[in-house]
Protein backbone atom coordinates (compact mmCIF):
# COMPACT_ATOMS: atom_id res chain seq x y z
CA UNK A 1 0.00 0.00 0.00
CA UNK A 2 1.78 3.58 -1.24
CA UNK A 3 2.18 6.18 1.74
CA UNK A 4 0.96 8.60 -0.30
CA UNK A 5 -3.16 8.53 -0.05
CA UNK A 6 -3.30 11.73 -1.99
CA UNK A 7 -0.89 13.19 -5.09
CA UNK A 8 -1.44 15.94 -7.63
CA UNK A 9 1.22 16.68 -10.13
CA UNK A 10 0.58 19.53 -13.03
CA UNK A 11 -2.62 19.53 -11.85
CA UNK A 12 -4.57 22.69 -13.45
CA UNK A 13 -8.46 23.53 -14.36
CA UNK A 14 -9.54 26.30 -16.41
CA UNK A 15 -13.50 27.64 -16.54
CA UNK A 16 -13.52 29.26 -20.17
CA UNK A 17 -10.17 31.14 -20.16
CA UNK A 18 -9.71 31.97 -16.51
CA UNK A 19 -7.23 29.86 -15.29
CA UNK A 20 -8.84 28.76 -11.52
CA UNK A 21 -6.03 25.66 -10.48
CA UNK A 22 -3.02 26.26 -12.09
CA UNK A 23 -0.52 24.17 -12.54
CA UNK A 24 -0.40 22.53 -8.77
CA UNK A 25 1.48 19.73 -6.96
CA UNK A 26 1.13 18.58 -3.71
CA UNK A 27 1.06 15.06 -1.81
CA UNK A 28 -0.72 13.60 1.16
CA UNK A 29 0.71 10.87 3.26
CA UNK A 30 -1.26 8.45 4.59
CA UNK A 31 -2.21 8.97 8.15
CA UNK A 32 -1.97 12.58 8.30
CA UNK A 33 -4.87 15.13 9.07
CA UNK A 34 -4.20 17.69 6.45
CA UNK A 35 -6.16 21.14 6.70
CA UNK A 36 -6.51 23.19 3.38
CA UNK A 37 -6.42 26.89 3.58
CA UNK A 38 -6.99 29.60 0.79
CA UNK A 39 -9.57 32.46 0.58
CA UNK A 40 -12.87 31.87 -1.11
CA UNK A 41 -12.30 31.63 -4.85
CA UNK A 42 -8.87 30.25 -4.77
CA UNK A 43 -9.47 27.15 -6.20
CA UNK A 44 -10.05 25.08 -3.37
CA UNK A 45 -13.40 23.26 -3.79
CA UNK A 46 -12.58 22.71 -7.82
CA UNK A 47 -8.77 21.07 -6.77
CA UNK A 48 -11.26 18.84 -4.08
CA UNK A 49 -13.79 17.85 -6.95
CA UNK A 50 -10.78 17.61 -9.01
CA UNK A 51 -9.28 14.84 -6.43
CA UNK A 52 -12.68 12.82 -6.58
CA UNK A 53 -13.38 12.72 -9.79
CA UNK A 54 -16.24 15.21 -9.80
CA UNK A 55 -14.81 16.99 -12.28
CA UNK A 56 -11.67 16.50 -14.59
CA UNK A 57 -8.63 18.50 -14.81
CA UNK A 58 -7.84 20.23 -17.73
CA UNK A 59 -4.39 19.20 -17.67
CA UNK A 60 -1.62 17.40 -14.90
CA UNK A 61 -3.59 14.31 -13.15
CA UNK A 62 -4.71 13.62 -9.76
CA UNK A 63 -4.79 10.35 -7.42
CA UNK A 64 -6.28 9.15 -4.49
CA UNK A 65 -5.71 6.06 -2.74
CA UNK A 66 -3.17 5.68 -5.57
CA UNK A 67 -5.58 5.08 -8.63
CA UNK A 68 -6.23 8.33 -10.87
CA UNK A 69 -9.07 10.06 -9.79
CA UNK A 70 -10.61 9.99 -13.48
CA UNK A 71 -10.69 6.29 -13.26
CA UNK A 72 -12.64 5.62 -9.73
CA UNK A 73 -14.67 2.46 -9.93
CA UNK A 74 -17.57 2.06 -7.74
CA UNK A 75 -15.91 -0.03 -5.05
CA UNK A 76 -12.64 2.75 -5.07
CA UNK A 77 -15.02 5.64 -4.24
CA UNK A 78 -16.74 3.60 -1.13
CA UNK A 79 -13.11 3.58 -0.21
CA UNK A 80 -13.53 7.83 0.39
CA UNK A 81 -15.64 9.38 2.31
CA UNK A 82 -16.54 13.06 0.73
CA UNK A 83 -18.84 15.33 2.18
CA UNK A 84 -19.88 18.65 -0.03
CA UNK A 85 -19.23 22.01 1.22
CA UNK A 86 -23.04 23.17 2.63
CA UNK A 87 -23.65 19.84 4.02
CA UNK A 88 -26.61 18.97 1.52
CA UNK A 89 -29.04 16.76 2.60
CA UNK A 90 -32.53 16.35 1.49
CA UNK A 91 -34.46 18.20 3.40
CA UNK A 92 -38.35 16.04 3.82
CA UNK A 93 -36.53 13.10 4.68
CA UNK A 94 -36.04 12.08 8.34
CA UNK A 95 -32.50 11.06 9.92
CA UNK A 96 -33.15 7.88 9.79
CA UNK A 97 -34.10 7.80 6.07
CA UNK A 98 -31.19 9.66 5.45
CA UNK A 99 -29.27 6.85 6.75
CA UNK A 100 -30.79 4.42 4.35
CA UNK A 101 -30.56 5.98 1.66
CA UNK A 102 -26.71 6.41 2.18
CA UNK A 103 -25.89 3.40 3.74
CA UNK A 104 -27.75 1.07 0.47
CA UNK A 105 -24.96 2.83 -1.76
CA UNK A 106 -22.03 1.36 0.29
CA UNK A 107 -20.65 -2.31 0.88
CA UNK A 108 -19.94 -1.61 4.54
CA UNK A 109 -21.67 0.41 6.84
CA UNK A 110 -21.09 1.08 10.39
CA UNK A 111 -24.62 2.00 11.91
CA UNK A 112 -23.14 2.25 15.44
CA UNK A 113 -20.81 4.54 14.71
CA UNK A 114 -23.86 6.30 12.73
CA UNK A 115 -25.35 6.72 16.09
CA UNK A 116 -22.86 8.04 18.09
CA UNK A 117 -21.81 10.58 15.91
CA UNK A 118 -25.41 12.10 15.65
CA UNK A 119 -25.50 11.44 19.36
CA UNK A 120 -22.47 13.76 19.99
CA UNK A 121 -24.52 16.59 17.72
CA UNK A 122 -27.28 15.94 19.77
CA UNK A 123 -29.44 14.64 17.18
CA UNK A 124 -32.14 11.48 17.43
CA UNK A 125 -32.97 9.23 14.29
CA UNK A 126 -36.76 10.50 14.55
CA UNK A 127 -35.63 14.46 13.37
CA UNK A 128 -36.88 15.86 10.08
CA UNK A 129 -33.81 17.12 8.15
CA UNK A 130 -36.04 20.41 7.78
CA UNK A 131 -35.69 20.48 11.61
CA UNK A 132 -31.96 20.27 12.17
CA UNK A 133 -29.92 23.48 13.23
CA UNK A 134 -26.65 24.39 10.85
CA UNK A 135 -24.38 22.15 13.26
CA UNK A 136 -26.81 19.58 13.16
CA UNK A 137 -26.99 19.00 9.39
CA UNK A 138 -22.94 19.03 9.98
CA UNK A 139 -23.11 16.63 12.29
CA UNK A 140 -25.66 14.05 9.94
CA UNK A 141 -23.86 14.90 6.99
CA UNK A 142 -20.21 14.02 8.77
CA UNK A 143 -22.15 10.68 10.26
CA UNK A 144 -23.37 9.84 6.72
CA UNK A 145 -19.61 10.68 5.64
CA UNK A 146 -17.78 8.48 7.85
CA UNK A 147 -20.33 4.93 8.50
CA UNK A 148 -19.15 3.79 5.27
CA UNK A 149 -15.74 3.24 7.08
CA UNK A 150 -13.94 5.38 4.53
CA UNK A 151 -9.81 4.79 4.22
CA UNK A 152 -9.89 8.33 2.78
CA UNK A 153 -12.11 11.18 4.00
CA UNK A 154 -12.23 14.52 2.14
CA UNK A 155 -14.44 17.19 3.62
CA UNK A 156 -15.03 20.39 2.10
CA UNK A 157 -15.47 23.14 4.34
CA UNK A 158 -17.12 21.14 7.34
CA UNK A 159 -16.74 23.47 10.02
CA UNK A 160 -18.68 25.94 8.29
CA UNK A 161 -21.14 27.87 10.15
CA UNK A 162 -21.02 26.11 13.35
CA UNK A 163 -21.00 27.43 17.03
CA UNK A 164 -18.00 26.41 19.68
CA UNK A 165 -19.90 23.10 21.08
CA UNK A 166 -20.41 21.79 17.58
CA UNK A 167 -17.13 22.40 16.25
CA UNK A 168 -15.71 20.70 19.20
CA UNK A 169 -17.92 17.81 18.23
CA UNK A 170 -16.21 18.03 14.65
CA UNK A 171 -13.32 17.94 15.74
CA UNK A 172 -13.53 15.18 18.35
CA UNK A 173 -15.09 13.38 15.50
CA UNK A 174 -12.80 13.77 12.99
CA UNK A 175 -9.50 12.76 15.27
CA UNK A 176 -10.97 10.22 16.51
CA UNK A 177 -11.96 8.81 13.24
CA UNK A 178 -8.66 9.29 11.73
CA UNK A 179 -6.95 7.18 14.63
CA UNK A 180 -9.44 4.39 14.39
CA UNK A 181 -7.55 2.83 11.65
CA UNK A 182 -5.01 3.78 8.77
CA UNK A 183 -7.19 6.53 7.38
CA UNK A 184 -6.22 9.85 5.69
CA UNK A 185 -8.33 13.11 6.41
CA UNK A 186 -8.01 16.25 3.83
CA UNK A 187 -10.21 19.45 5.15
CA UNK A 188 -10.66 22.43 3.69
CA UNK A 189 -11.30 25.30 6.60
CA UNK A 190 -10.93 29.42 7.24
CA UNK A 191 -11.36 28.35 10.80
CA UNK A 192 -6.80 28.84 11.80
CA UNK A 193 -7.29 27.72 15.41
CA UNK A 194 -9.63 24.30 14.69
CA UNK A 195 -6.77 23.50 11.72
CA UNK A 196 -4.14 24.31 14.19
CA UNK A 197 -5.46 22.33 17.06
CA UNK A 198 -6.16 19.00 14.55
CA UNK A 199 -4.32 19.01 11.36
CA UNK A 200 -0.53 17.80 11.07
CA UNK A 201 0.02 18.96 7.83
CA UNK A 202 -0.85 22.60 5.95
CA UNK A 203 -1.42 23.12 2.65
CA UNK A 204 -2.54 26.99 1.30
CA UNK A 205 -3.29 27.52 -1.87
CA UNK A 206 -3.09 31.60 -3.16
CA UNK A 207 -4.91 32.25 -6.31
CA UNK A 208 -4.71 28.80 -7.89
CA UNK A 209 -1.75 27.78 -6.50
CA UNK A 210 0.19 25.88 -3.52
CA UNK A 211 2.16 28.45 -2.03
CA UNK A 212 2.37 25.80 1.48
CA UNK A 213 2.80 22.07 1.14
CA UNK A 214 4.12 21.48 4.84
CA UNK A 215 4.12 19.74 8.31
CA UNK A 216 2.14 22.27 10.51
CA UNK A 217 5.08 22.19 12.96
CA UNK A 218 7.35 23.49 10.55
CA UNK A 219 5.43 26.31 9.69
CA UNK A 220 5.51 27.83 12.82
CA UNK A 221 9.10 26.95 13.06
CA UNK A 222 9.96 28.68 10.23
CA UNK A 223 7.74 31.67 9.58
CA UNK A 224 8.53 34.77 12.10
CA UNK A 225 7.36 38.12 11.94
CA UNK A 226 9.84 41.23 12.19
CA UNK A 227 9.10 44.83 13.09
CA UNK A 228 10.82 47.25 10.96
CA UNK A 229 10.82 51.60 10.56
CA UNK A 230 11.00 52.49 6.95
CA UNK A 231 10.26 55.43 5.42
CA UNK A 232 7.44 56.29 2.54
CA UNK A 233 9.34 53.69 0.00
CA UNK A 234 7.75 50.26 0.01
CA UNK A 235 9.16 49.28 -3.02
CA UNK A 236 12.25 48.77 -1.28
CA UNK A 237 10.49 45.62 0.11
CA UNK A 238 10.91 43.34 -3.01
CA UNK A 239 14.52 43.33 -1.83
CA UNK A 240 13.81 41.34 1.30
CA UNK A 241 14.61 37.68 0.35
CA UNK A 242 12.01 35.02 1.50
CA UNK A 243 9.57 38.03 2.27
CA UNK A 244 6.26 36.37 2.88
CA UNK A 245 3.57 39.55 3.83
CA UNK A 246 4.43 43.39 4.90
CA UNK A 247 1.97 45.09 6.76
CA UNK A 248 2.37 49.03 7.79
CA UNK A 249 1.09 50.24 10.78
CA UNK A 250 1.93 53.57 11.52
CA UNK A 251 5.61 54.23 10.83
CA UNK A 252 6.22 51.10 11.16
CA UNK A 253 5.59 47.76 9.06
CA UNK A 254 5.11 44.37 9.93
CA UNK A 255 7.27 41.78 8.01
CA UNK A 256 6.14 38.26 7.92
CA UNK A 257 9.20 36.16 6.75
CA UNK A 258 10.05 32.68 6.00
CA UNK A 259 13.75 30.73 7.05
CA UNK A 260 15.16 34.27 8.32
CA UNK A 261 19.39 34.58 8.07
CA UNK A 262 21.68 36.60 7.76
CA UNK A 263 21.18 37.39 4.21
CA UNK A 264 17.54 39.03 5.93
CA UNK A 265 19.05 40.67 8.08
CA UNK A 266 21.51 42.43 5.76
CA UNK A 267 18.88 43.49 3.24
CA UNK A 268 16.56 44.58 5.79
CA UNK A 269 20.27 46.87 6.66
CA UNK A 270 20.55 47.76 3.28
CA UNK A 271 17.48 49.13 3.11
CA UNK A 272 17.65 51.18 6.02
CA UNK A 273 15.06 49.50 8.11
CA UNK A 274 15.88 49.27 11.82
CA UNK A 275 15.88 46.27 13.31
CA UNK A 276 13.13 46.68 15.72
CA UNK A 277 12.03 43.29 16.93
CA UNK A 278 11.95 39.72 15.85
CA UNK A 279 9.02 37.18 17.21
CA UNK A 280 8.57 33.83 15.88
CA UNK A 281 4.75 34.15 14.20
CA UNK A 282 2.03 32.10 15.83
CA UNK A 283 0.33 29.59 13.67
CA UNK A 284 -2.64 32.15 12.57
CA UNK A 285 -0.22 35.08 11.74
CA UNK A 286 1.81 32.56 9.17
CA UNK A 287 -1.22 31.62 7.60
CA UNK A 288 -2.74 34.72 7.15
CA UNK A 289 0.89 36.06 5.96
CA UNK A 290 0.55 34.03 3.39
CA UNK A 291 -3.44 34.17 2.44
CA UNK A 292 -3.01 38.03 2.51
CA UNK A 293 -0.20 37.76 -0.18
CA UNK A 294 -0.66 40.16 -2.82
CA UNK A 295 2.51 40.17 -4.67
CA UNK A 296 3.74 37.49 -7.29
CA UNK A 297 2.68 34.03 -6.43
CA UNK A 298 6.07 32.37 -6.31
CA UNK A 299 6.30 29.25 -3.91
CA UNK A 300 8.35 29.62 -0.34
CA UNK A 301 7.34 26.27 0.70
CA UNK A 302 7.69 23.35 -2.00
CA UNK A 303 7.77 19.69 -0.96
CA UNK A 304 11.58 19.91 -2.47
CA UNK A 305 12.44 21.80 0.48
CA UNK A 306 13.21 20.82 3.35
CA UNK B 1 -3.01 16.94 35.91
CA UNK B 2 -4.48 19.83 33.88
CA UNK B 3 -3.36 21.19 30.94
CA UNK B 4 -4.68 24.41 29.17
CA UNK B 5 -3.96 24.64 25.38
CA UNK B 6 -4.79 27.39 23.23
CA UNK B 7 -4.89 28.00 19.46
CA UNK B 8 -3.99 31.22 17.82
CA UNK B 9 -1.19 31.61 20.64
CA UNK B 10 1.88 32.51 19.80
CA UNK B 11 3.32 29.34 21.28
CA UNK B 12 2.77 26.62 19.08
CA UNK B 13 1.09 24.17 20.95
CA UNK B 14 3.13 21.46 21.77
CA UNK B 15 5.20 24.25 23.21
CA UNK B 16 2.27 25.08 25.52
CA UNK B 17 2.08 21.20 26.54
CA UNK B 18 5.73 20.98 27.01
CA UNK B 19 5.89 24.04 29.56
CA UNK B 20 2.51 23.20 31.22
CA UNK B 21 4.52 19.90 31.82
CA UNK B 22 7.33 21.27 33.04
CA UNK B 23 5.52 23.68 35.32
CA UNK B 24 3.42 20.05 37.28
CA UNK B 25 6.22 19.15 37.67
CA UNK B 26 8.40 21.76 39.44
CA UNK B 27 5.90 22.08 41.40
CA UNK B 28 5.65 18.73 42.68
CA UNK B 29 2.02 18.33 41.15
CA UNK B 30 3.84 14.86 39.34
CA UNK B 31 6.49 13.03 41.28
CA UNK B 32 9.48 11.24 40.24
CA UNK B 33 8.62 8.28 38.75
CA UNK B 34 4.68 9.01 37.65
CA UNK B 35 3.57 8.23 34.69
CA UNK B 36 2.07 11.12 32.26
CA UNK B 37 -1.21 10.30 30.31
CA UNK B 38 -0.58 8.68 27.02
CA UNK B 39 -0.09 10.33 23.97
CA UNK B 40 -3.49 9.22 22.88
CA UNK B 41 -5.53 9.93 26.03
CA UNK B 42 -3.74 13.76 26.07
CA UNK B 43 -4.72 14.19 22.61
CA UNK B 44 -8.23 13.16 22.82
CA UNK B 45 -8.42 15.04 26.59
CA UNK B 46 -7.24 18.42 24.73
CA UNK B 47 -9.23 17.40 21.19
CA UNK B 48 -5.62 17.75 19.26
CA UNK B 49 -3.60 15.92 16.56
CA UNK B 50 -1.65 13.13 18.93
CA UNK B 51 1.41 14.11 16.28
CA UNK B 52 1.67 17.42 18.33
CA UNK B 53 1.11 15.30 21.62
CA UNK B 54 4.40 13.21 20.82
CA UNK B 55 6.48 15.84 19.80
CA UNK B 56 6.11 17.46 23.12
CA UNK B 57 6.72 14.26 24.53
CA UNK B 58 9.97 13.89 22.57
CA UNK B 59 10.84 17.55 23.69
CA UNK B 60 10.70 16.55 27.24
CA UNK B 61 12.41 13.23 27.06
CA UNK B 62 15.59 15.21 25.01
CA UNK B 63 15.32 17.89 27.71
CA UNK B 64 15.43 14.59 30.57
CA UNK B 65 12.45 15.63 32.36
CA UNK B 66 10.71 12.50 31.15
CA UNK B 67 11.75 8.84 29.99
CA UNK B 68 10.06 6.33 28.04
CA UNK B 69 9.83 2.74 28.35
CA UNK B 70 8.53 0.74 25.72
CA UNK B 71 4.92 -0.59 27.21
CA UNK B 72 5.57 1.54 30.46
CA UNK B 73 4.93 5.00 28.33
CA UNK B 74 6.30 8.10 29.68
CA UNK B 75 6.83 8.84 33.76
CA UNK B 76 9.34 11.52 34.96
CA UNK B 77 12.61 11.57 35.82
CA UNK B 78 15.30 11.84 38.75
CA UNK B 79 16.14 15.48 38.14
CA UNK B 80 19.78 15.29 36.66
CA UNK B 81 22.05 17.47 34.71
CA UNK B 82 21.90 17.08 30.72
CA UNK B 83 23.46 20.09 30.22
CA UNK B 84 27.21 20.07 29.85
CA UNK B 85 29.65 22.46 32.46
CA UNK B 86 29.72 25.54 30.21
CA UNK B 87 26.07 25.21 28.87
CA UNK B 88 25.30 24.84 32.60
CA UNK B 89 26.49 28.30 33.46
CA UNK B 90 25.79 30.34 30.20
CA UNK B 91 21.83 29.36 31.00
CA UNK B 92 22.47 30.64 34.63
CA UNK B 93 24.28 33.75 33.75
CA UNK B 94 21.46 34.38 31.31
CA UNK B 95 19.18 34.22 34.35
CA UNK B 96 21.12 36.20 36.05
CA UNK B 97 21.43 38.76 33.37
CA UNK B 98 17.48 39.54 33.26
CA UNK B 99 17.36 39.63 37.24
CA UNK B 100 20.04 42.21 37.72
CA UNK B 101 18.77 44.17 34.96
CA UNK B 102 15.50 44.26 36.74
CA UNK B 103 16.90 45.20 40.16
CA UNK B 104 18.83 47.86 38.57
CA UNK B 105 15.78 49.07 36.59
CA UNK B 106 14.39 49.39 40.16
CA UNK B 107 17.31 50.63 42.21
CA UNK B 108 18.19 47.93 44.30
CA UNK B 109 21.46 48.02 45.63
CA UNK B 110 23.71 44.66 44.76
CA UNK B 111 23.59 43.14 48.45
CA UNK B 112 20.01 44.13 48.83
CA UNK B 113 18.99 41.71 45.92
CA UNK B 114 21.70 39.23 47.07
CA UNK B 115 19.93 39.03 50.28
CA UNK B 116 17.17 38.50 48.80
CA UNK B 117 18.34 36.10 46.12
CA UNK B 118 20.18 33.55 48.78
CA UNK B 119 16.66 34.29 51.31
CA UNK B 120 14.71 32.50 48.17
CA UNK B 121 17.06 30.26 47.43
CA UNK B 122 17.06 28.58 50.87
CA UNK B 123 13.30 28.83 51.38
CA UNK B 124 12.72 26.99 47.88
CA UNK B 125 15.86 24.31 48.92
CA UNK B 126 13.85 23.79 52.22
CA UNK B 127 10.62 23.41 50.50
CA UNK B 128 11.28 21.61 47.20
CA UNK B 129 7.72 21.65 45.72
CA UNK B 130 8.39 25.53 44.80
CA UNK B 131 11.55 25.18 43.33
CA UNK B 132 12.21 24.00 39.82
Amino acid sequence: MSEIAIEASGLTRYYGSKPIVRQIDFAVPRGSVTGLLGLNGTGKTTTIRILVGLLAPTRGRSAVLGIDSQQLSPSDRARIGFAVEGHFLYNWMSVAACERFQSGTFPRWDSRLFRDTIDRFGISLDTKVSQLSRGQRAGVSLALTLSSLPELLILDDPALGLDPVNRRALNETILEFVQSGDRTALLSSHLLDDVERIADRILIMVNGRIAVDCPLESLVDRVSCCTVELDDDTTKLGQIPRLIHARRVGKRCVLTLVDFDSQTQDALQRIGGENLSRNPAAFDEAAIAYLSRSRGSESFFTPSQP
Amino acid sequence: MRIRIVAGSSAPIYKQIVDAIRRTIATGELAVGETLPSVRQLAKELVINPNTVAKAYAELVQSGLVETQAGRGFFVTKRRCVYSKTERMRRLDESIQSLIGQAIAMDFTPDEALDRVRELFEKALRNPSHSN
